[in-house]
């Protein structure tokens, strides 16, 4: 996809709130109101259903063996978002989860850490608390996850929770009902402001793909994020099936990749929701080495968002060191 | 981060080599009297088997077996029973799919992923259509009850060995028509296992003769005067040369030659699916596909963009080992075609046409060419008008609509087209004015045994596959 220039400014109704605009250089008429965002994402280029699921289909045929699988394993743990989002969690489910995500494996002590720890925002302060000194960072998710349906003070409030309880990364959710209803600027307004919320946490956008019309709203989804600071674009909550798939993840990595194109700042892509095994795990990698290029490959910039994934991972690569594939009761588990 | 992808070779063994093999005639593999080739792995050009060739009198016994097995068994019998015999070469072709692949990546130097992913399947999906249509002919709208020709010489290229076979062999038998095969000199292998499943299937001796060969079993199969039809794919050129010969003889003739395909991109294409497009259309098989989309008419509004994105994702293109089941773009399968690419790229430079090469490494041995394009190409030069047949595109640039449309039509080939917007009325628009057998909107290099196949002007007449493509093999 080409670099799109900013668009020559509208005569929309909608203002959007001025900010500084620092998620989005050089696209500042793009953002000056409703009418040329809407201008701007609706000249994105199309999205061949056809053709992007036959590359991922092709992609999905890599084989990786040996060494290289080996190395795909540890990265994969180490981009894992180790997620427990549940009405039942405790502060000791929280703690047991942050246990294994400090040392996933601890027979294996070469396995590197996980990269974050989510939780809902009322329980990051445990998970702070469990995590400190280790390296792996706690992410809340906020704004009335998963939903999004509440007024812009109760979502700010949500993240604000979550920021002064120690989150370093927010996982916030757009709101699809104004995204399908085409109110772009009411999404870029809320993106913006729980962005000003985190202060110097890590913003997290789910687009939630699954309630989307499509490949293209997944397009203009990612690029609306992105214009409005975004620093990871992420899928889904998991609470909506579709979730994370392959197509839908190419579509957000060629964003970044021309998002890093166009402003030379790179952004990163989170894969949320069923991504359960090793394999699927590594297709995803394949796809960010191919689509969006090996500067991806690293936990600042491509996350998996789960919660039985690393289960697989631990066991595959046990299979990979061991030669058989190792029960789950000889490995710890949350 | 870097990572590299360990080597993940298929195993060779699955191919099942002998070191020879034999003609096929009549029912069984018999000794023959042409000299024999060798044929060679073209990824390290060692000889993989020595191959019984054809000669004058073999291809003679050939076309009495055929002829036999028309008159008394094939013929006469009901297209019911003819169809379970393809159902089960089909079945056989789809459970042996593994062994197929791997042989015909050794002998043709095709990526196994290409093979196992499209080659074989391909093949079977075709063998069961036309299975399917054996007991059908008389709803095929020509007539109650369509004869078939007789006994059809058919010649096939080096570039899909197995599938080419397959698309003669299974409207001719669906059709009631016996066949004498000859497989490209370079290529023998896959042929010879269908005939070993079609024995095994248990096919009446003589419905299917296979003679491997070079040009001169070709010829003296061709113009043999026990042949009722003749079915080529190859070059223009001996396209050209068997049709003078086949004037006033009254056989049948199908031809399916060359091609300069234009792939056309608007500037409202979905433009990250176009680009994998034109790269799937160019270096599918080392381009070595007679409907290669090789000419990219890409509008002006975005050349400039689209050339950046196509270099990228072309450097993402993995060549090398044809059995690595990760390698995109295998071996060149032959010298003299190494040789020809070489030629024609060197007269793009001599021409003034700016070569971009990948700048992926090639195997240390073994007949390889990097993925290559040539930007500031005129409709002029050779390498938009000629026939590379390999990894070689040609990026020429548009204004309009119209201009797009004159330049795709100004060559003398006539095979395929490819049309990426995402304006609909666009590309039926394009598509009624493209003068190309086959028009790919928004994908390319698409096969499917429903969908006929085939081109005009100079890349031939008649079709493949589809309701239409058995008029071919039947008296309509």
């Amino acid at each position: 996809m080409p670099a799109p220039r900013p668009d020559a400014p509208g005569a929309g109704k909608a203002r959007i709130d001025n900010h500084d605009n620092h998620g989005a250089p050089g696209f500042g008429d793009v953002v000056r109101d409703e009418a040329a965002l809407r201008r701007f994402l609706h000249g994105l280029p199309g999205v061949d259903q056809v053709g992007l699921e036959r590359r991922s289909a092709m992609l999905a045929t890599r084989s990786i063996k040996r060494e290289s699988k080996l190395q795909a394993l540890d990265m994969a743990v180490s981009m894992i978002d180790l997620t427990t989002l549940e009405g039942a969690d405790t502060p000791g489910k929280v703690r047991s989860l942050c246990a294994q995500a400090r040392r996933p494996d601890p027979d294996h002590p070469q396995v590197p850490p996980v990269a974050a720890v989510c939780v809902y925002p009322d329980l990051a302060g445990v998970a702070v608390d469990a995590l400190r000194g280790s390296g792996v960072a706690v992410a809340a998710v906020a704004t009335a996850f998963p939903s999004g349906r509440s007024s812009r003070a109760v979502k700010l409030a949500d993240t604000a929770l979550a920021v002064e309880a120690g989150a370093s990364e927010i996982d916030m959710v757009i709101d699809r009902g104004a995204f399908l209803t085409g109110r772009y600027g009411a999404v870029y307004d809320e993106i913006v402001a729980v962005k000003q919320a985190c202060g110097s946490a890590h913003l997290k956008v789910i687009l939630e793909t699954g309630e989307l019309a499509g490949y293209d709203d997944v397009r203009r989804a990612s690029w609306l994020a992105l214009l409005a600071g975004a620093d990871v674009i992420k899928t889904s909550t998991g609470k909506i099936s579709p979730a994370a798939t392959l197509p839908v993840v190419q579509v957000m990595l060629q964003a970044v990749r021309d998002w890093e194109r166009a402003t030379g700042r790179l952004r990163g892509v989170k894969a949320a929701g069923g991504i359960r095994t090793a394999k699927d795990a590594i297709r995803h990698l394949v796809a960010v080495n191919e689509i969006a290029g090996p500067a991806w490959l690293t936990p600042q910039l491509f996350r998996f968002g789960a919660s039985s994934l690393l289960g697989d991972l631990l066991r595959q690569r046990r299979t990979q060191l061991e030669g058989h594939y190792e029960s789950a009761d000889r490995i710890g588990s949350a | 981060m870097e990572w590299t992808y360990a080597p993940a070779p298929e195993s060779a063994a699955l191919a099942n080599l002998t070191p020879t093999y034999r003609p096929f005639i009549g029912g069984e593999f018999v000794d023959s009297g042409g000299q024999p080739l060798k044929t060679i792995n073209p990824a390290t050009e060692e000889v993989l088997a020595e191959v019984g060739t054809a000669a004058t009198e073999d291809v003679d016994r050939a076309v009495a077996a055929a002829r036999r097995a028309y008159e008394q068994v094939w013929g006469p019998m009901p297209g019911a029973e003819r169809a379970k015999y393809l159902f089960r070469i089909a079945r056989v072709v789809a459970e042996r799919a593994r062994e197929l692949a791997v042989l015909e990546t050794l002998d043709n130097g095709k990526p196994i992923r290409e093979s196992r992913d499209v080659d074989v399947p391909t093949a079977s999906a075709h063998l069961f259509h036309h299975a399917g249509w054996a007991d059908k002919l008389g709803y095929a709208g020509m007539g109650p009850d369509p004869r078939p020709l007789g006994v059809v010489g058919a010649v096939i290229p080096w570039n899909f060995p197995l599938l080419m076979a397959v698309w003669k062999i299974a409207p001719a038998l669906a059709c009631g028509n016996t066949i004498v095969l000859k497989p490209a000199e370079t290529t023998p292998l896959t042929a010879l296992v269908l005939a070993e499943i079609a024995a095994d299937a248990g096919l009446p001796a003589g419905v299917l003769n296979v003679l491997p060969g070079a040009g001169d079993v070709g010829e003296a199969l061709v113009g043999h005067g026990g042949l009722d039809k003749v079915a080529f794919t190859g070059s223009t050129e001996v396209g050209k040369e068997i049709q003078r010969r086949l004037a006033g003889t009254g056989k049948r003739l199908t031809l399916e030659l060359g091609g300069k395909a234009a792939n056309i991109v608007y500037d409202d294409a979905p433009l990250d699916q176009a680009v994998d497009g034109v790269v799937d259309g160019i270096f599918f098989n080392q381009g070595h596909v007679c409907c290669a989309g090789s000419r990219l008419l890409v509008q002006e509004s975005i050349a400039e963009e689209f050339e950046t994105l196509l270099r990228d994702r072309i450097e993402t293109l993995r060549v090398g080992d044809p059995l690595d089941k990760n390698t995109d773009v295998g071996a060149i399968n032959s010298r003299a075609q190494l040789e020809r690419i070489a030629d024609l790229t060197a007269a793009g430079d001599a021409e003034g046409a700016q070569r971009w090469t990948s700048s992926c490494p090639l195997p240390e041995r073994g007949l390889f060419f990097p993925p290559t394009v040539f930007s500031g190409v005129e409709q002029t030069m050779r390498v938009a008008r000629e026939e590379i047949f390999g990894p070689v595109l040609s990026v020429l640039t548009f204004r309009t609509p119209d201009e797009a449309v004159a330049k795709a039509n100004n060559t003398r080939y006539g095979l395929s087209a490819g049309i990426w917007t995402s304006n609909g009325a666009k590309a039926l628009w394009t598509a009624q004015r493209v003068r190309a057998g086959v028009v790919w909107a928004n994908t390319f290099n698409r096969f499917d045994p429903t969908a006929p196949f085939g081109g005009y002007r100079e890349s031939g007449f008649g079709r493949e596959g589809g309701r239409v493509g058995l008029e071919a093999y039947l008296q309509a």
